[in-house]
């Protein structure tokens, strides 16, 4: 039968498989498996069939945990159900995974495997989760190529209706789940051969049925639990069997035979590596060039099922000759006497050679190792160290690979140099910004090489860890041969570089081939390029004699309408250099690529693509750079010299993409990294930034309080220090009582740390008034000022920062003077969180402890290699920590619980002590009112004298004192995240934590949409919205958070949207941090998933306060002591109509032009709700409420 | 009475149409304004740059950011098709057709002889009877000449006239140096009607916040002198034949401008401020003025006041100006 060759990733490839066999998909959001769940939703959505000839029903649950409830319910129920996830959501899966096990209940999760957060977090690969699931009862089988996902998935559907065991069927988060290869389509057909519908009776027989009753999950004692958990043992027995047998059953249908364990190398091979995963891959490819070119006797087996391990199929797979194994683990388990598999692979072959059933002469030897830990890259260099350690007479044990471990010595030395593959696979790298399309044109291309030669494909991308200005690194592979390459690419013939300013970031012709050739997306003309090139790269091109080819894709763009995406451009001259195709067969299939992926979106859009084509070519020039020399333009450094040494020498490897390189030494042992680095990583991203214009400027504070990424700054200082400043630093006369007499003022813009957002420029209040377009923030390129302004910058850091006592925080102009204390973080330019974030860290940043839900703000605030939380002059400064996604109000109610119970001991201490510290000091401590700056600065400087006093002091109060004294000083604890976490899958926890009254402040930065993961449909999403998940318009209203949490009476909650109204959103912080007791601060956060212009952003949070969506108020529990009503209304009622908000943005207005029906109704719903909806709010707020209404207090 | 006019080709039973206006986007409404009495339709006008922006704006908000960050490569999901508004467009026309059985009359607003054009025949395609082409452009580019500028609305014509078999109406702005010769180009570029007048929407200054505001002012009667005067001054020199719009409130107003020569009179303001209701309140006072001044029917007054029809040519000319300068002074 001839299938259909397709290129497709991993997560495609299981999602084909599991859908077609499902009833009902129980799906959440993760890295890197949320593609399966929102693959499954849309093909529900366009109504595809599952091999009965029914639509799964696919339904988002409020976290994995409910996922897996929702799964174990629809199996009991009967229904062929499955689920996709990873990481932290396979643990929380894992109660649900012992009872679906333990009730001997067949279903399959797909798991693309993942790290899991310890001292970090990491969304990449390994099997960290997976094998935290081992005890579970769950079989595990694995997968190591896109292809063999789909397979493994047909074998495993087929085999756990068989067996009744469970399964997680696993394959490598990233590696495998994001490559994009050809492969071979299993048809509806041969799917539906691999399922026995005798077995489908079966399972549906065994289903809870009124109609045949009986009771499932009973509760057992002592007498007979134990004697109940062996019943299971014959399942288990019989499971390595069957799962064979379907495996069998696929090679007849496919030709494909697969077995329990697949052994590659030489039949005589004396030493051998173990492993499971995409690794194995690059390890048959390392034995396959070991064997074939010196004839070394080396093998791989390959662990497919893991779980229940087969003791019998493992021995009959490896050679009788080999003395010494190498098992490798692809996680780590501190403590143990070693990884799992390599504990496995010692308990079977001594058991086995114990009972003389092993087939080997004497007891081989056994060494295990970790590698490839968070997609770490696994490389034929470091297989071929791994097997030439078994050279060894005595092999180092529980090693590491791929890493330099200079602390306890555990690495094994590998030869970067050493490659395996032949001159028949191309390869190739291009450099691109995520903004220019690169990725989404190589992942074309490599389809249109995939499908439409013979060629065998691969394509791998690797992305920036920053959401604004990312950059993107995609690593093609192709040739005549099956592609084993499970690794980035270490050389290249062709390197595309697509936006000139990456050669400075990047040494991009490093991996470059000599006589290969280089195309680079150049701004200037092909004679002028070359004289603007960093010599590097001129010495590179000579060296290497690159053909050197150069087009300006974005002159090209510009004149075709395709703005400053280059995709189509560079994939053209791409296929016109590498002559892959002929010219115009390439063009032709670029073309038909090109109305398949914007074909949807209207003609138009296709059409200039094409035109983008057609145009490219003769806008292509091969340099000949013979005559040409090496110029003068270095690579500027990488960080300033003034920088911290952590910095210098560490985070500074990883900003230059070399963080491989970093020696366990090098890393903090237990997370802890110093605060206030982004302040060293000079990204320079945004092409125009705002300058000042103090003729115009009234002074109001507005910029700096909506900047995203705080890179525009106000101060007011004496006038005297103006005299030291650059000749182009300006400042002008501070204006108003809120700032000191004979005060400067001035507004400087951090130019290499803005991202050029202009949201600062749009809320600029101020206009010329000799020309209006003009205001006191006005665009300009960044080039031409960089250098002035950065000394600008550098003397207005110099200037000091106002006395916190003196500034009136309560008015924007005087409070946006406090500094930041969060600063250029990797946030999306324009982001809509960040501005609110950056508030508290400026209102409470000396005394903030800050608990960040898992999501946007903990990557944007805490992702390597570069964090964002700063610190001031005094040193002080937020203490931000990460827990997890789902505990983040339980993580900071704790953080609370630990600062109140060491105030408590250290009053307690104070009071003992009070003969050595004195009376008066005691008692100003104990009673110090710090509810302003000037009462915790009198507090602090009263914790100061009192440390003093205790210095000569020798008792153990004394020392316990002055290890909790800091506790005297308030705190103020902050919990932040998105809507996903608060109300979704936090909403448990957060619920119970502002019902405990105490002290704790709550910040929802609410986008309505999961956008860290890609913008997945929240309980906060609204009305006809459109998200994944929600393909059709949300059909339900958004949950009203600020009433449930109101419910409590003694909650302080909040709605604000500081584009609608910046006064109310600062009054509201400084009463939200004033209550004492739990607050609940609910913001309106514009966002990159609302498909808007983010510069708009602000007007777009007005609009949503207007048309009576978003209104914003405040209730404050306090007010009822004063006779007042607690809630005040701060916006009035709608204004404008509902769709004259939602339209302005595409996650509605797409609604109209996919689904109009639908879109109207959902309209008309969502109008009908907002009107009621304030209403109700209207009716509550005009209550009347008296302290000395008998009734209201009874 | 025989109300019944002929524009176009089209037999209407009464010179009412309402114009190009949010009215028709209801199947509802416009099944309603049938109901009136309205003779035919003109729909809402598809815009040229509808046509050519929606889509790329799609693609840019449905794309951007995609491919940029490892946990987030989109952030939509994407329909099998998009119904983008011109295709919306047509649907609505077609539908319409089904519900209705006065004319539907498709309209196209544009200036430029692009790729927008083929939705003529689109349009033509989903039935309409006739299509309307509003031509609207503010020739605010000081290098380009009045010339041009008439031969581009000649050109968009000719194109359109030779993509489509429907009749062709086109919708002019007042705003020519030679209304009469602009007028005999676009008839002898094929246009089946003319318009008179298209009303601009003026922007207004925002002085609190020093910006240009969109500010929509609905119309009055006064305004239909100007129509009035060009289609007194065109009737009978033109194969083509001739709509009034602009001003049309009441039933007077129907007459002057059937008076004047025109086939149909448009509305819209009237329409939008008093409801569907006044088609038909108009009507009723328009066969009420007729019977009390004896006309048995609307071509009985067609043309009867234009400018070949009255006893002083003249007045439509310059110096109807001065005698009204002359008598404004008298009341003074």
């Amino acid at each position: 039968m001839d299938r259909r060759k397709i290129t497709i990733d991993g997560n495609e490839a299981a999602a084909h498989v599991a859908y077609r066999v499902s009833e009902v998909i129980a799906i959440y959001p993760i890295t890197p498996s949320s593609t399966m769940g929102e693959l499954s939703d849309a093909w529900a959505a366009k109504q595809l069939k599952n091999i009965w000839g029914t639509v799964p029903t696919v339904s988002e649950l409020q976290s994995e945990g409910g996922a897996s409830g929702a799964v174990h319910g629809a199996l009991q129920t009967g229904a062929l159900t499955t689920t996709f996830t990873a990481s932290q959501g396979l643990f929380l899966m894992i109660p649900n995974m012992y009872k679906i096990a333990g009730e001997l209940t067949p279903a399959v999760f797909h798991v693309s495997a993942r790290s899991i957060a310890a001292a970090a977090l990491s969304i990449f690969g390994d099997h960290s989760d997976v094998m935290s699931t081992r005890q579970t009862g769950f079989g595990l089988i694995c997968s190591n190529s896109v292809q063999e996902v789909m397979d493994t998935a047909a074998i495993v559907h087929r085999a756990t209706l068989e067996s009744r065991i469970p399964f997680v069927h696993f394959f490598d988060g990233f590696r495998t789940s994001a490559e994009v290869m050809k492969m071979e389509e299993l048809s509806d057909d041969d799917i539906r051969a691999m399922v026995d519908d005798e077995k489908v009776k079966e399972f549906k027989k065994r289903a809870l049925n009124p109609e045949n009753p009986f009771i499932r999950g009973t509760a057992q004692n002592p007498d007979v639990y134990f004697q109940g958990r062996e019943t299971v043992n014959k399942f288990y027995n019989a499971c390595p069997e069957i799962v064979q047998n379907a495996m069998d059953k696929f090679a007849s249908i496919t030709g494909r035979q697969y077995h329990l364990f697949d052994y590659y190398g030489a039949a005589d091979a004396t030493r051998i590596i173990v492993m499971m995963g995409s690794g194995a891959e690059a390890a048959q490819e390392t034995v396959d060039y070991l064997t074939k070119t010196t004839g070394e006797k080396v093998g791989v087996l390959k662990v497919r099922l893991y779980r229940p391990f087969s003791v019998k199929h493992l021995l009959a797979a490896i050679p009788k000759t080999v003395e010494k194994i190498a098992v490798l683990d692809r996680t780590k388990e501190p403590g143990s006497l070693g990884e799992p598999l390599y504990l496995d692979m010692v308990t079977a072959i001594s058991e086995s050679m114990a009972d003389g059933t092993a087939p080997f002469t004497k007891m081989p030897k056994i060494v295990g190792g970790r590698y490839g830990l968070s997609s770490k890259e696994f490389t034929p260099a470091m297989v071929k160290a791994v097997l030439d350690n078994l050279k060894n007479d005595s092999p180092k044990n529980h090693f590491t690979v791929g890493i330099n471990d200079d602390v306890t010595f555990t690495s094994l030395d590998y030869d970067p140099a050493f490659m395996v593959e032949g001159d028949e696979v191309v390869r190739c790298l291009f450099y691109g910004l995520g903004a220019d399309g690169t990725v989404g044109a190589n992942k074309n291309s490599i389809k249109i090489i995939g499908e439409e030669t013979p060629n065998y494909a691969q394509g791998y991308f690797v992305y920036d860890s920053k959401k604004s200005g990312s950059t993107t690194i995609s690593h093609l592979r192709f040739g005549p041969n099956p592609i084993h390459s499970t690794y980035l690419v270490q050389t290249a013939k062709f390197v595309g570089c697509h936006t000139f300013g990456l050669l400075e970031k990047f040494d991009v012709l490093d991996n470059i081939v000599n006589g290969g050739t280089f195309l680079l997306n150049s701004p200037f003309s092909k004679d002028e390029t070359w004289d603007k090139l960093p010599n590097r790269v001129q010495q590179q091109i000579i060296d290497k004699k690159l053909n050197f080819y150069v087009i300006d894709g974005y002159a090209v763009a510009g004149k075709t309408g395709m703005g400053g995406r280059v995709n189509t451009i560079m994939q053209t001259c791409f296929f016109a250099i590498s002559g892959i195709l002929p010219k115009d067969e390439a063009i032709e299939q670029i073309k038909k690529s090109i109305k398949k992926t914007y074909g949807s979106k209207g003609e138009e859009i296709v059409k200039k693509n094409f035109l983008a084509v057609d145009q490219t070519l003769e806008n292509l020039h091969q340099i000949d750079y013979s005559s040409l020399k090496v110029g003068a333009i270095q690579i500027p450094p990488i960080v300033s010299a003034k920088a911290p040494e952590y910095v210098k020498n560490v985070l500074s490897q990883m900003m230059e993409g070399k963080g491989d390189f970093v020696k366990v030494s090098e890393m903090p042992i237990d997370g802890t990294f110093p605060s206030a680095t982004t302040q060293w990583e000079k990204r320079n991203i945004a092409l125009e930034v705002p300058a000042w214009d103090s003729e115009v400027c009234i002074q109001c504070g507005k910029c700096a309080m909506v900047c995203p990424h705080a890179s525009i700054r106000i101060k007011a200082y004496d006038k005297s220090l103006v005299s030291g400043a650059p000749a182009t630093f300006k400042h002008m006369d501070a204006k108003g009582k809120e700032f000191p007499e004979n005060s400067a003022y001035t507004i400087q813009v951090a130019v290499e740390d803005c991202t050029g957002c202009e949201l600062c420029v749009e809320v600029c209040p101020a206009k010329n008034k000799k020309e209006t377009r003009l205001k006191a923030l006005n665009m300009v390129p960044q080039i031409p000022i960089r250098e002035q302004e950065r000394a600008n910058w550098d003397f207005f850091l110099s200037l000091p920062e106002m006395d916190r006592r003196l500034i009136n925080t309560s008015v924007i102009k005087a409070q946006q003077l406090q500094q930041p204390l969060f600063e250029f973080s990797g946030a999306c330019s324009g982001c809509g969180e960040t501005p609110y974030v950056k508030l508290v860290s400026q209102l409470f940043g000396d005394r903030l402890i800050v608990a960040n839900a898992t999501g946007c703000s903990s990557i944007y605030g805490g992702n390597l290699p570069t964090t964002p939380w700063s610190k001031n002059n005094e040193g002080r400064g937020p203490a931000w920590s990460n827990s997890l996604f789902e505990d983040n109000a339980e993580f900071g109610f704790g953080m609370r619980l630990s600062v109140d119970k060491q105030n408590q001991f250290a009053k307690e201490l104070v009071v003992k002590l009070q003969d050595q510290i004195g009376q008066d000091l005691v008692d100003a401590i104990l009673n110090a009112n710090q509810k302003d700056e000037a009462g915790i600065y009198e507090q602090r400087e009263r914790v100061a004298t009192m440390k003093q006093k205790l210095e000569g002091v020798k008792s153990i109060d004394a020392e316990k004192l002055l290890e909790v004294a800091d506790y005297l000083v308030k705190k103020s604890v902050w919990i932040m995240g998105g809507d996903g976490w608060a109300y979704d899958i936090g909403y448990g926890g957060l619920d119970h934590v502002i019902a405990q009254g105490k002290n704790v402040n709550i910040l929802v930065l609410d986008t309505e949409v999961y956008s860290n993961t890609g913008g997945q449909m929240s309980k906060s999403t609204s009305f006809g919205a459109v998200a994944k998940f929600a393909a059709g318009g949300k059909a339900t209203a958004k949950k009203d958070l600020a009433m449930m949490a109101m419910s409590y009476g003694n909650v302080y909650v909040a709605k604000v949207a500081m584009g609608a109204n910046d006064v109310q959103t600062l009054r509201a912080f400084l009463e939200a941090e004033a209550y004492d007791g739990p607050s609940l601060i609910i913001a309106y956060s514009h966002c990159i998933a609302h498909g808007i212009n983010m510069g708009k952003g602000m007007e777009n949070q007005k609009a949503a306060v207007d048309s009576g969506h978003w209104p914003l108020f405040r209730y404050n529990p306090d007010n009822f002591a004063k006779g007042e009503n607690p809630l005040k209304l701060d916006s009035k009622p709608p204004k404008i109509k509902l769709e004259d908000y939602i339209y302005k943005e595409t996650r509605y207005n797409m609604l109209t032009k996919s689904h109009p029906k639908e879109a109207k109704e959902l309209l008309a719903l969502g109008q009908a709700e907002v009107l009621k909806k304030w209403k109700f709010y209207e009716q509550m707020a005009g209550m009347k409420v008296g302290a000395n209404d008998e009734e209201v207090k009874s | 009475m025989d109300l019944s006019t002929t524009y176009m080709g089209l037999k209407l039973k009464n010179p009412i149409v309402p114009s190009a206006s949010p009215l028709s986007q209801s199947v509802d409404t416009v099944k309603a304004l049938e109901d009136a009495g309205a003779a035919a339709i003109v729909c809402y006008s598809l815009f040229e740059e509808q046509i050519n922006h929606e889509s790329g704006e799609l693609d840019h908000y449905l794309t951007y950011h995609a491919d940029s960050y490892a946990e987030a490569l989109n952030y939509f999901p994407e329909p099998e098709e998009f119904r983008l508004t011109p295709i919306q467009y047509l649907d609505h026309i077609a539908n319409l057709k089904k519900s209705v059985s006065i004319p539907v009359i498709g309209s196209l607003n544009g200036v430029s002889t692009g790729g927008w054009v083929k939705y003529a025949q689109n349009i033509e395609q989903a039935g309409a009877d006739a299509l309307e082409l509003n031509v609207y452009y503010i020739p605010a580019d000081p290098k380009v000449s009045g010339t041009e500028i008439e031969n581009m609305y000649v050109d968009v014509v000719k194109e359109i006239k030779k993509t489509v078999k429907i009749p062709v109406a086109v919708k002019l702005s007042p705003f020519f140096t030679s209304m009469s010769n602009m007028a005999e180009r676009l008839d002898e570029a094929g246009a089946d009607a003319l318009v008179l007048f298209n009303r601009f929407y003026q922007p207004d200054f925002d002085l609190e916040k020093l910006e240009v505001v969109p500010n929509l002012v609905l119309s009055t009667n006064w305004e239909m002198r100007l129509p009035l005067r060009w289609i007194a001054i065109l009737y009978g020199q033109l194969k083509a034949n001739l709509a009034l719009t602009s001003g049309v409130h009441n039933h007077t107003d129907v007459i002057k401008a059937t008076m004047a020569g025109a086939d149909v009179s448009m509305m819209c303001s009237e329409l939008l401020t008093g409801g569907v209701k006044r088609v038909s309140e108009i009507l009723k006072s328009l066969e009420q003025w007729m019977t009390e001044n004896e006309y048995d029917s609307i071509k009985m007054m067609k043309g009867s006041m234009s400018q070949k029809a009255v006893a002083e040519p003249a007045a439509f000319e310059r110096a109807n100006y001065m005698k009204m300068l002359n008598s404004y002074k008298m009341l003074w």
